[in-house]
Parts: C-alpha cells; structure tokens; sequence
C-alpha cells in the first residue's frame, strides 16, 4: 500500500498543473461567460496528449493509465470544470467503449485518431425521457440491408458541438427489453446526413462544455459501424459509466481544491477587524475541515482509478468516489464562497463559478442517487 | 547533426536561502527546475531537429536527483540524455565544471553545443564559454536567435545596444537567452517513454582518461567563495509630497548635511 505518487506521476501533475494555470486559467471566465469552448486550447491541450492519456502507444495513445488521467482531471478542474468535463466525455466515456469493444480495424480508424489527437468524442446515450432510466430509451436503429438506419434524439451530448466520432446507443430489438435490445454505433456526426446537432443547451454551471441534443433522421450506418455485438449496447454504456465516475470524481476533487486554494489566498489578504481572515480560529478550522474531506474524495478516487488500471471490479468503487466526491465539491465551493462574502459571490472571483460548475457532478454519469443504487447494489443487502 | 544542449537543475525560487557556514545553496525543499536560459537553447535545439533532422541530447551535471530534469528534457522530445555526476566533481567552480562538461563532450560528440546563458542560481555566465574554450570550438554567447545553414550556424547575438549576426562554422559552442525561444510543455505520453528510456550516467571512471584528477571538484577550482549572504532589504524611502522646488531643494540639502554627507 502506497499513497504516494511515483517520479512519472509527479512529473505529469506538474504538466497538468503548469498546463492548466498558464493556458486554461486565463481563459476560463471568458468561455464561461461565451458559452463557448476555445478551439485553440482545444487543439493545444490534443497536442500535449491531454485526449489520449489512458490509452496504448499502440494506438496513439500516451502509454500511461487511469491514475494519471485522474491528476489531468484535477488539475484542470482546478481552474475551468468546463475543460474537465470535454477531457471526461471524449476519454472516459467515447474512447473506452471503442478501446474495450472496438475490432482491431475500428480501433485503427476511430480510436487511433480520437486518442493521437486529432479527433474529438462524444457518447450519445440519455434521451429526453430517458436519464436515470436508460430503459426509457426510444432511438431506433432498423436494419435496410446490410446498414441500419437510427432515429431518434439525444440529449445533453457533451462535445456535441464541435466532436467529430460519437457512440450513439439505439435499440435494435423492440421484443426484448431495454436493457438486452440495445446497441451502440459508431457515428461520424460532421458527414453523416441526417444527423443535426442543436444550438448550445444553456446552463447553470460547466457552461463552456459544449452540450446539445442531437437529432438522427434515417441516419445511414454501415455495419462495420455496429460497435461490439448487437444487443449489446446497455453493457457497453454501463461499463462506459463506470470508467467516466473515475474522471468526474476526479473533476470533483479538482473544483473543491481550485475552490479552496482561491479562498486561502484570498483568506491570506483580506483583513478584517484589523486581521487577515485565516488569522481566525473559526476560519482556519473551516480550511482544516474543507482540506480534509477533499483529501479524503482524492484518496477514493486514487483507489478507483488503480483498481481499473489492476483490472479488478471497479464500478462500486467510482461510484463511491463519485458519490463523496461531488457531495465534497458542493460543500467546499459553498464554502469557499461564504468565506469571501460578498466578493465570493461576484463574478471577478472564480469561486462562483466553481460553485455552479461543482453541481453538476451530483448529476451527470449517474446522479448520487445512482451511485446509492450501484453502491448498494454491491453489498449484498437482500 | 548532433545538438548537444547542457542544461543545469536549478532551485526554483526568487528568494536563494544560503547556509550560513558554508555559504552555498540550501537546496532542500526547494522546487527544482531546468534553468530558464537553458529551456529556452533546448526547445531550439528541439526546432532545429524539427526543420533539419538530427539528434538532440541533453547533458546535465549535477547529483543523481538531477534526473527529473533530464527526464523533463526527453517528455519534451530530446533524444537521448546524459547524467554527468560523481563524488569527484563535487565542490566544482566554473572551471573546473567546464573541464568535467569538455571531457564528457569529447566522449558524447557533438556537432552544435548550446547552452544557456547563465543559471538563475549562479549567474556567473561562464560554463557556457569556458566549455568552449576547453573543446577549442568558436562560440557565440547571448543568442536571440539561431539558424542552420549547411555546416554554418547563423547567431544573432544581443549587445546591450545592439545586434551582432555571426556566421560560425560547426562545430560550435552557443549560449542561449531565454527570448531565444518559448519553451513547449511536456507531452503526457512522453513522460512515460521518458521513465522507459535509460539515462547514461557519467562518472568520474567513465571519464578518465579525458580527465586529470587535479582539475576537478575543490581541488581543481581556482576560485572558492569565501563568503556569500543575504543582502539585507533597504527600508522604505520618505516621500514629501507637495514641495516647491526650492522647498524640495532645501529639504534634500537638510538631509544631506544631516547625515553628514555633505
């Protein structure tokens, strides 16, 4: 049992970290503000490997595993929950489907450019009256020949707007239920017709994440496009999640440190009744206790992510991660903000935007109340 | 071509805390990283292998945890890397450092050596040229921009008031500024190559017969510091606002003769 990070670990936080405050940090409350994603920190994070770091050489990818992916995610997180969450969707949850259940020939033609750098992801799975209950699901994929043509529309597609491959699920067997009719394609939603991707969903937090319904007319897929096998899909959605709580977790813990880190320096400088705020009991016990649960949220999160990179049973682990995690980043971002008073609530200190970033995470890749079910699921209670 | 860059781990921090009794560096816990100048010849070199093929190696002397820079030279796309340390090069002024770097560059080959100006710790500016001097190459120090053309590097090199383009043939010595170039970050994947590649340490043994024991380490340095500290901050000036000209003038000139100036 080691808690510490090895030299090549150490080494990546320090990318991540210099990365994020050089780059991501000052561009972060103007996207938010813009509702729009920076193109050219897109393509500058593509450059560094920041989309392929889980991944094998092999295909492009950085060689490395699942514990860095979750330093990169903090340490973004830290400064713009926004660029967590496009790093998130493209890696955990588009790239696992095609890594864990791609051919050899669609892991060369769709993973290798998702993960070298030079395309962007997305996954396709929660339909208007389908969220938590993923059963609820009414896309469509019919056979015509040898093709399938899906119809349908999804909602809250992250990266929607600009991604190039997406995992769109459809069920393909209407006789059975949900959960054994469902399968997941592989679609190219800048050439495929009748594919139309909707404005920007306007948010309350993660507001430069792109994220958009998108419709499917008739769209035209060919069968080398079916991803693992047919009937399939619930599993592979399901396992896609499971890898995703991991990186979300990790975003949580990156929004409570960021959070944290901008209070204490701001703790350090404000004074009043002719002290700088830390100098307080009641204040530095607050940071004491802040400190402490993020610690503890990155410490769950760590043993998730070394258990996936083990292969061993990881789900109720990300969700327990997940669950603690985005619970910490809404206590701490509240914190934070309460212990700037007024100045936490305005838009010059980042903190309220790490506020609403940091809901989210109770919500999205399963809401905590699915991280009880998944949770609880695993411990034998019946 | 061979470029060959010597880079050196330097504490990061504005603030040098020094240890009393024997007036070097505290190192311990401070942050170390590669010496800015030096990161700036690096992603030169890198440039130039970019544009005209070759090779880029790193050399850094120091101890053994001077590792974690070489490793940062190589997620940042160098070649190969060389650690220079050893018991015997301990206590090393510049000369002595330059004649250690010479001999390993006899060993390693190169056909452009860059390095920085001078390192944020020392800022004594003269390993760069010394190394030169020690491998009879011409060189160029205060690079603000360097081309290759054929077996020719084209420097331009900074004077306080001007500029100088110099056209030396390889093999060559150049010290780089930091405005010489902005340096790339790491790639993530090339950190994990970085800790799969072997770094070849060289030692006093390696180099031997390229090396008289008397020119090296305490022994072989003919300055020592006999004594450095931290300079004591000045106080705050006085301001006296809203002064005539004449009343100015009489205010200094009561200074002055107060403290006995004048």
């Amino acid at each position: 049992m080691d808690f510490k990070l090895d030299k090549a670990h150490q080494l990546q936080q320090e990318l991540f970290r210099n990365f994020a405050e050089k780059e991501i940090k000052p561009l972060a409350k103007e996207m938010d503000e813009k509702e729009e994603y920076s193109q050219e920190l897109l393509a500058k994070m593509q450059k560094y490997g920041f989309f392929g770091i889980p991944y094998s050489r092999e295909y492009g990818g950085c060689g490395s595993d699942t514990l860095a992916y979750t330093l990169c995610m903090e340490e973004v997180s830290k400064v713009d929950a926004s660029t967590g969450i496009t790093i998130s969707v493209h890696t955990s949850l588009c790239c696992s489907c095609l890594n864990n259940y791609g051919t050899e020939e669609q892991k060369q033609k769709y993973l290798r450019p998702l993960i070298d750098g030079s395309k962007i992801g997305c996954f396709g799975l929660t339909e208007t009256n389908a969220g938590s209950d993923v059963q609820g699901a009414q896309t469509v994929a019919v056979k015509d020949g040898e093709d399938w043509l899906i119809t349908g529309s999804k909602i809250f597609t992250t990266n929607s707007g600009f991604a190039d491959t997406c995992i769109v699920f459809a069920i393909t067997d209407r006789s059975v239920p949900t959960a054994k009719g469902l399968t997941a394609f592989i679609v190219d939603l800048k050439k495929t017709p009748g594919v139309t991707v909707s404005e920007n969903i306007e948010r309350m937090g993660i507001r430069a994440a792109s994220n958009c319904i998108v419709s499917y007319d008739n769209v035209r897929v060919s069968a080398d496009r079916v991803l693992g096998p047919v009937g399939k899909g619930f599993k592979i959605a399901m396992g896609a999640l499971d890898c995703g709580r991991i990186g979300i977790a990790a975003q949580a813990v990156g929004i409570a440190q960021g959070a944290l880190n901008e209070a204490i320096k701001y703790g350090k400088e404000r004074k009043q009744f002719n002290k700088p705020i830390n100098s307080f009991q009641n204040t530095q016990f607050k940071m004491a206790e802040m400190q402490t649960k993020i610690d503890s949220a990155r410490l769950m999160t760590w043993r998730a992510a070394l258990a996936e990179d083990e292969h061993e049973a990881f789900g109720p682990l990300a969700a327990m991660a997940k669950l603690l995690a985005s619970d910490v980043a809404n206590e701490v971002t509240r914190f934070a903000v309460q212990s700037m008073g007024g100045y936490g609530y305005c838009r010059e200190y980042p903190v309220e935007r790490a506020m609403r970033d940091a809901k989210i995470t109770e919500i999205y890749e399963g809401t905590s109340e699915v991280m009880k079910m998944v949770i609880s699921g695993s411990m034998k209670l019946k | 071509m061979k470029i060959v860059v010597c880079i050196k781990q330097v504490p990061d921090t504005a603030e040098v805390k020094l240890d009393p009794k024997t007036n070097t560096l505290i190192r311990e816990g401070v942050p170390s990283i590669i010496n800015h100048d030096d990161k700036a010849g690096l992603e030169t070199a890198l440039q130039l292998r970019e544009q005209h093929g070759g090779t880029v190696t790193v050399v850094c002397m120091g101890p053994p945890q001077a590792d974690v820079a070489l490793r940062e030279a190589l997620a940042m796309g160098a070649d190969e890397a060389y650690l220079i340390s050893g018991r015997e090069f301990g206590g090393s002024d510049t000369y002595a450092t330059a004649t250690i770097i010479g001999a390993a560059l006899k060993k390693i080959g190169y056909d452009l050596v860059i390095t920085g100006r001078q390192a944020i710790d020392g800022d004594t500016a003269q390993v760069g040229p010394q190394i030169a001097e020690q491998l009879k190459i011409p060189q160029v120090s205060y690079a603000e921009e360097i081309r290759v053309e054929g077996s020719y590097v084209i420097v331009k090199r900074q004077f306080e008031d001007q500029a100088h383009v110099l056209k030396v043939q390889m093999p060559c010595l150049v010290t780089a500024l930091t405005e010489l170039a902005e340096p790339r970050y790491m790639h993530a994947g090339g950190i994990v190559d970085a800790y799969q590649q072997t770094i070849k340490v060289l030692g006093f043994e390696d180099l031997k017969g390229l090396l008289n024991p008397e020119w090296i380490g305490i022994n072989g340095s003919p300055t020592n510091v006999a004594k450095s500290f931290t300079k004591q901050a000045k106080g705050e000036g006085k301001i006296l606002p809203g002064l005539s000209v004449d009343e100015a003038v009489a205010a200094i000139m009561e200074t002055l003769i107060e403290r006995h100036i004048i």
